[in-house]
């Protein structure tokens, strides 16, 4: 009787091969099973609006996990619950797509709950269409989200009690409360004067799919006969009496002549405009020789977080490579870095870089006492301590040079209190224990502050003044 | 050919942009997290797609969207990360869908710490999700194969229609080098025999993992196990080092390879003659050539990896247990360190099997 309201919808298949079998124009869904109707509604409604074409169909896990069979549309079939998420991907990937949602109450608003509150909190361009029947229909009527109060199922015998079991969720009003949706709508689909408001519902969320107008969610009140054990009348009268009282019927929200077409980017997938995002016509720096006479040299820079000791590591980093030579960084990273210490190794090399972590260094640069206590004894003999005066007294290890910088106070003095970290690099490079020629220092910290000349000049004054200290004093 | 100091984490956005990826999908996590905050600027600046998904589990199956709609997308994580895309990755495998996924190891299980670790090789090599499914595994040592790889990934994913996943760490994930710039980009096409593009063309496609009847699901796992023997007779990679005369083969991938690299020098100053194998696929795995190298002269092979060794593993079954396999390792976050290396070396060298 239901089936007369509606004809052939012309966005079904006249018959399924795909689902196989001897029947071929029959569903694979129980007699009196809502999903049927509902399918018919948007096959109407997919065929009336012309939109077959560039519509993407995403099947769940539950009953529908066929739909496949009968929409003749692009068809993805998605893991339990995660429908609004892959019609995100399509979306994002396909904006001129019509993606369709189509989920049942434990996909949709148990295991799939997150993702149907994000999609929906994105604005995502989907039409979600929610079969709400009470009950894990697929696996055998367990208690759903949306159970009634009561309401025996397999997995609440006696009833669904709210001590145990809470209350049934409510998923147009939970939606309701955020800003994104376009349109959200309650309907039935238990007789024919419900089909016919549910019909125009479905219509409504397609049409908003077609302009691009974004999310539109209808939840449809739906029989269950096989499972709840109610005949066609009785399943009606379930739905009418008792869901709808639990869930009332109606319009949430309709935005749809107010909101305009989203429309999303056009990607740009040329080498020009990569290599333009990149800069790489004006930051390039040389490739390295191979130069095995080098040797190695092992940079440890160590002290508080805000410091500067990473900048620091990478600013001698990038004069090695404008040096040509091999060349690592690699950082103490994450909450090490907050609030407490942070160091960084730079390995320079006349060939292939091994380990890009040093262990043993040949030159250490302590910015705090912490620092200077836990790496000194790991600088090899022959090398180098820099360390704050203001760190001061400190046994420097047999056979390593100690030198204490007064970088904080030389900083200061250049009024760039800040800059202690340039004050050490200004020592690096006229000490020459880097190896490294003195102008890679000065070409390195203009790269670093690209664009910014004021702290190009600033910093290149306490470049100097660091230089200075080290041919006024040593 | 251009070259710029980069960060390895930026380095994979990088390959990922001249790779064609159009769509990037991710969720925070130390230390992966600099690869979503590079596309969340670059993708964007080029019209290409960013989404900061909700969960990984949301992210991965964003990804299976983007890729059944045909284009190129990927995503990446730590860990902890990757343990929740395991059941979208079972998903893509089963659709036959290309993608790209990036791993950049910590120290498990559980939340475990932020450190460099190489405990996800079981869970990425021999799965992870449920199912008879292989995912195509690409192990960089470098900030420049970070982006090559990543690239390669891509091309890899597309050609077998399988996802395809660079297996990275924190080390790698965090440290700067040079990086010469690819030199030419893709241009994606949509492959409209299979992609649900939302066209004419593609609208009687479907993509989906059910099979119903068991006899057709058996041929599908078999039509899989076929793909897989055929990516291992033409995809596998590796790289020697010093391998001509070695009695002492260290096996290691990944920044651990790195420190091997070293040790190998140095060891070879003292005379002693130790050679690296490092495989660069994972799966396909070199296992043939790791054979070969059993049967032909007494070596012995040490395998130094930051896990319980589970490549190790991969290596007796190469091998056949034909030879002592060693291994160096550490776990927790810590690297392994050249000392150690260089005194298993020395250890091995005097047992006098050599
Ligand atoms: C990850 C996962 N967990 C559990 C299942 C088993 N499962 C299949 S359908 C289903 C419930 C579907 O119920 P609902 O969404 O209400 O759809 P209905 O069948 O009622 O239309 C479950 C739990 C699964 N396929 N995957
Ligand atoms: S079990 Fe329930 S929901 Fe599933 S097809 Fe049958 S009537 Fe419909
Ligand atoms: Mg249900």
């Amino acid at each position: 009787m239901k089936e007369k309201v509606i004809g052939r919808p012309a966005g079904l298949y006249a018959e399924f091969p795909r689902k196989g079998g001897a029947a071929p124009t029959a569903t694979h869904y129980c007699p009196g099973c809502g999903h049927g109707i509902l399918h018919k509604l948007i096959g109407e409604a997919m065929g009336d609006l012309g939109i077959q074409d560039r519509t993407v169909m995403i099947s769940p896990v539950g009953c529908a996990v066929f739909a496949y069979y009968y929409f003749d549309c692009g068809n993805l079939q998605v893991a339990h619950g995660r429908a609004p998420a892959v019609g995100t991907g399509v979306s994002r990937a396909l904006d001129h797509a019509v993606v369709i949602s189509y989920q049942g109450d434990g996909d949709l608003a148990s295991i799939g709950l997150n993702e149907t509150i994000q999609a929906a909190n994105r604005g995502e361009k989907i039409a979600v269409f929610f079969v709400n029947n009470t009950v894990y229909g697929m696996t055998g009527g367990q208690m759903a989200p949306t159970t009634l109060i009561g309401e025996k199922t397999v997995t609440c015998p006696t009833g669904r009690d709210p001590r145990y079991a809470g209350y049934p969720m409510h998923m147009c009003e939970l939606l309701s409360s955020l800003q994104a949706p376009v349109f959200i709508e309650r309907v039935s689909v238990s007789d024919i004067a419900h089909i016919r408001k549910a019909r125009k519902a479905v219509r409504k969320a397609l049409e908003i799919q077609r302009d691009g107008k974004g999310y539109a969610f209808v939840e449809v009140l739906s029989t269950c006969p096989t499972n709840l054990k109610q005949d066609a009348e009785a399943s009606t009268r379930f739905v009418n009496e008792q869901m709808e009282k639990e869930f009332p019927l109606g319009n949430f929200r309709d935005r749809s002549e107010e909101t305009e077409p989203l429309c999303r980017n056009v990607s740009d997938f040329t080498k020009e405009a990569i290599d333009k995002a990149f800069n790489l016509d004006t930051e390039a720096s040389p490739d390295a020789v191979e130069d095995p006479a080098f040797g190695q040299v092992l940079i440890k820079a160590a002290g508080f977080g805000g410091q500067g000791v990473l900048s620091l590591g990478l600013i001698i980093a990038k004069a090695a490579c404008r040096a040509q030579r091999h060349v690592s960084w690699y950082p103490s990273y994450g909450p090490e870095q907050r609030g407490g210490t942070a160091n960084c190794s730079v390995v320079i090399s006349g060939s292939a870089i091994g380990s890009p972590v040093v262990y043993e260094s040949n030159i250490l640069i302590a910015m705090n006492r912490p620092s200077l206590e836990k790496f000194a004894l790991d600088v090899k003999p022959g090398g180098v301590i820099l360390y704050d005066s203001t760190i001061g007294e400190y046994d420097i290890p047999e056979g390593v040079r100690g030198i204490a910088v007064p970088a904080m106070e030389i900083a200061c003095k250049t009024k760039a209190e800040k800059a202690a970290n340039t004050v050490m690099l200004g020592v690096l490079k006229e000490l020459g224990v880097t190896k490294l020629p003195a102008d890679a220092f000065t070409e390195a910290l203009a790269e670093n502050f690209a664009g910014k000349q004021k702290l190009i000049d600033i910093n290149k004054k306490v470049l100097e003044a660091g230089a200075q200290w080290v041919r006024d004093n040593l | 050919m251009v070259t710029q100091l980069v960060k390895g984490n930026t380095a994979v956005v990088i390959g990922a942009l001249y790779a064609g990826c159009d769509c990037y999908f991710g969720y925070p996590i130390t230390p992966a997290s600099e690869i979503l905050h590079e596309a969340s600027s670059y993708f964007p600046m080029l019209g290409r797609k960013f989404v900061q998904a909700e969960s990984e589990e949301a992210a991965i199956n964003m990804v299976y969207g983007g890729a059944s709609a045909g284009h190129r997308v990927m995503t990446a994580s730590s860990g902890p990360g990757i343990s929740l895309k395991q059941e979208g990755i079972s998903y893509l495998a089963g659709a036959e869908l290309p993608c790209v996924i990036v791993d950049i190891m910590r120290a498990g299980p559980g939340l475990g710490n932020i450190g460099p670790e190489q405990a996800d090789y079981n869970q990425i090599v021999k799965g992870g999700g449920h199912g008879n499914y292989k995912n195509i595994v690409l192990a960089p040592n470098s900030v420049q194969e970070m982006c090559d790889l990543t690239l390669k990934a891509f091309e890899l994913s597309f050609k077998y229609r399988n996802p395809a996943v660079v297996l990275a760490d924190g080390v790698l994930g965090q440290m700067v080098e040079p990086l010469k710039f690819p030199t030419s980009a893709v241009q994606p096409q949509i492959d409209t025999s299979w992609a649900v593009a939302a066209t004419p063309q593609t609208r009687r496609n479907l993509i989906t993992s059910i099979f119903l009847d068991f006899e057709q699901l058996e041929g599908f796992n078999n039509k899989l196990q076929e793909k897989y023997e055929l990516i291992e007779q033409q995809e596998v990679a590796y790289e020697e080092y010093m391998m001509a005369d070695a009695d002492i083969v260290l096996v290691s991938y990944g920044i651990s390879s790195r420190i091997c690299r070293s040790a190998v020098e140095q060891a070879r100053k003292k005379g002693i003659r130790v050679g690296l194998f490092r495989p660069v696929t994972l799966f396909p795995f070199p296992e043939k050539e790791l054979f070969k190298l059993a049967q032909t002269g007494d070596r012995t092979f040490i395998c130094v990896e930051m896990s319980n060794g589970q490549m190790r593993e991969d290596v007796l079954l190469a091998t056949r247990c034909m030879r002592p396999v060693e291994l160096v390792n550490r776990l927790g976050g810590n690297l392994i360190t050249f000392d150690q290396v260089m005194q298993k070396i020395e250890e091995v060298a005097k047992g006098g099997s050599i």
